[in-house]
């Protein structure tokens, strides 16, 4: 890969380092209060590399996206700005990612999104001006190219690290990692996967991917989650469209006594996350823990990720800390 | 469903079907360029949409790929994935929106395997739909080359495929089938 880094963010320096990197995502709060937001990044932020803010998952209304980034970055994070196409025309979706940067976020997670029907506004209209693989590729233009799709200068491009999301779970099996290759192709730098509780269908999947030699142009993040009871996992599985859940862990969190379930929901997960570590080609994980922020610390510490690199954000290409134009001017006369 | 859709099946006759309308078309091209695009649009649209509706449900989106996407269109997808299939697909194969439909990109990949001469394509990226174009016909716009304009950004990081398909395992079996 490329030794120059295309953002200023921590999870690219820890991706590139080697180290196996750990991104957890925050639950968005139904709420104008800021202090919401940093209660929940509070508990993910020591414990992981990046922070996604969802995109009204599930189709369901929260607080946007970009706005979460905004609490974040101010506060020192290092936020996952989460984009998908249904809610958004491409014009706003290219305002948002130039804004996000400008705020300081360093990572883009460019999604299809769950469709309307699933959530709480079935009502609403589709966008899907753009598909996933589109939208990766117009970021990338922006961030490479400094324009626009329509071909506009920017005067100053977006730093960012580019996501993808990647679902092997689910049909067409043989197609996924070919769509894979093709996210890579417009642009992914790395990847985060639905949730894993298939292990032997993601080893399957990471084989073809490997023979491919994707894992050497993108950096591949499991996506985990603890299940609370088997009801979760039954509301997971038929609910929340792409998540598989075989029937194996389902009896195992059934065969469980009530006062344990939570406790084993969560060391299936670390289970999962130390199966996973042992795979070459994994560069990290993904935690997804709805409504259970509480286990991501302890998830993460009990499967020995802990702790994580503190690494100072590299700020020397930051817009904002740009010297005006007649002192770089000076400077540059200097030298 | 479309009374036309069992030809589907034979994607390998709908894409020399295909391959031969491209050369009629360009065949009368002086005519139609000589009378005018816009005009023939007028006459022809009905003609091809009532074709191509019967077969594959056409939404008449002005910029046909069919040939590109397993001679299925993707625009029939509920979210207008031009370029694969969503996440959201269910282990049954069928639509996350529609639950009674099957997936039209399960359908487009098996399709793929059997279309020797542009079953490869699936893997190209498909640039964003050009909303201007919808309603209109995809035929008069390929000879205006109305529908292989992009946008000024997408020409700059042109695409190309650094993968062969027809060097992938999961491809490969099926076509060799139809060969056979």
């Amino acid at each position: 890969m490329e030794t120059e880094f295309k953002s200023d963010g921590r999870l690219e320096r820890v991706l590139r380092s080697g180290r196996f990197a750990v991104t957890a995502e925050l639950n968005p709060p139904d709420s104008a209060n800021p202090q919401e937001v940093y209660d929940a990044a509070l508990v993910l932020s020591s414990v992981c590399d990046a922070i996604n803010a969802t995109d009204a998952s599930g189709a369901n209304c929260h607080m946007s996206s970009v706005a979460i980034c905004a609490l974040l970055t101010r506060a020192g994070y290092a936020p996952i700005l989460q984009v998908s196409c249904r809610d958004r025309n491409r014009i706003a979706i290219q305002g948002d990612v130039l804004g996000a940067a400008a705020m300081g976020v360093c990572n883009v997670l460019c999604l299809t999104g769950d469709d309307i029907s699933v959530g709480d506004q079935p009502q609403a209209k589709r966008v899907f001006d753009f598909d996933s693989i589109q939208l990766l590729r117009t970021i990338k233009i922006m961030r490479d190219e400094g324009m626009f799709l329509s071909g506009r200068k920017l005067t100053a491009p977006p730093r960012l690290l580019l996501g993808a999301a990647s679902n092997p779970f689910v049909p067409p099996y043989d197609w996924r990692p070919l769509r894979l290759a093709k996210k890579v192709e417009a642009g992914a730098d790395f990847v985060q996967t639905q949730y894993c509780y298939d292990v032997p269908r993601l080893r399957q999947f990471l084989k073809q991917v490997c023979d491919m030699g994707l894992d050497e142009r993108v950096y591949i993040l499991i996506g985990v989650g603890p299940l609370r009871s088997e009801k979760a996992a039954e509301y997971l599985r038929t609910r929340v469209p792409g998540v598989v859940i075989p029937d194996k862990i389902v009896d195992r969190l059934r065969k469980t006594p009530k006062h344990k379930k939570r406790e084993e929901g969560k060391r299936i997960c670390v289970e999962i996350i130390q199966q996973v570590q042992e795979i070459k080609c994994v560069s990290g994980v993904h935690l997804m823990a709805y409504r259970q922020e509480e286990l991501v610390a302890e998830i993460i510490e009990e499967a020995g990720l802990l702790p994580r690199p503190m690494q100072p954000l590299a700020r020397d290409s930051d817009p904002r800390a740009r010297p005006s134009k007649r002192r770089r001017a000076n400077r540059d006369g200097d030298q | 469903m479309n009374p036309g859709s069992w030809l589907q099946n034979y994607p390998h006759f709908l894409e020399i079907l295909y391959l031969a309308t491209g050369r009629l078309l360009s065949f009368f091209d002086p005519l139609v360029s000589r009378l005018g695009y816009d005009r023939v649009d007028r006459w022809l649209r009905p003609a091809e949409e009532l074709s191509k509706r019967v077969i594959f449900d056409c939404r008449m989106c002005g910029q046909c790929v069919l040939h590109s996407t397993g001679m299925t269109c993707p625009m029939t997808c509920p979210k207008n994935l031009r370029n694969g299939p969503c996440g959201g697909v269910r282990t049954n194969g069928h639509c996350e929106v529609i639950p009674e439909m099957k997936c039209i990109w399960v359908m487009a990949f098996e399709r793929s395997k059997q279309m020797p001469a542009f079953g490869s394509e699936m893997m190209d990226l498909q640039p964003p739909v050009n909303r201007q174009l919808e309603g209109s016909s995809a035929w008069i716009n390929m000879l205006a080359d109305k529908d292989s304009q992009l946008p000024a950004g997408w020409e700059e990081a042109s695409p190309r495929r650094f993968i062969k398909i027809e060097e992938i395992e999961a491809w490969k079996p099926s076509l060799s089938q139809t060969a056979a």
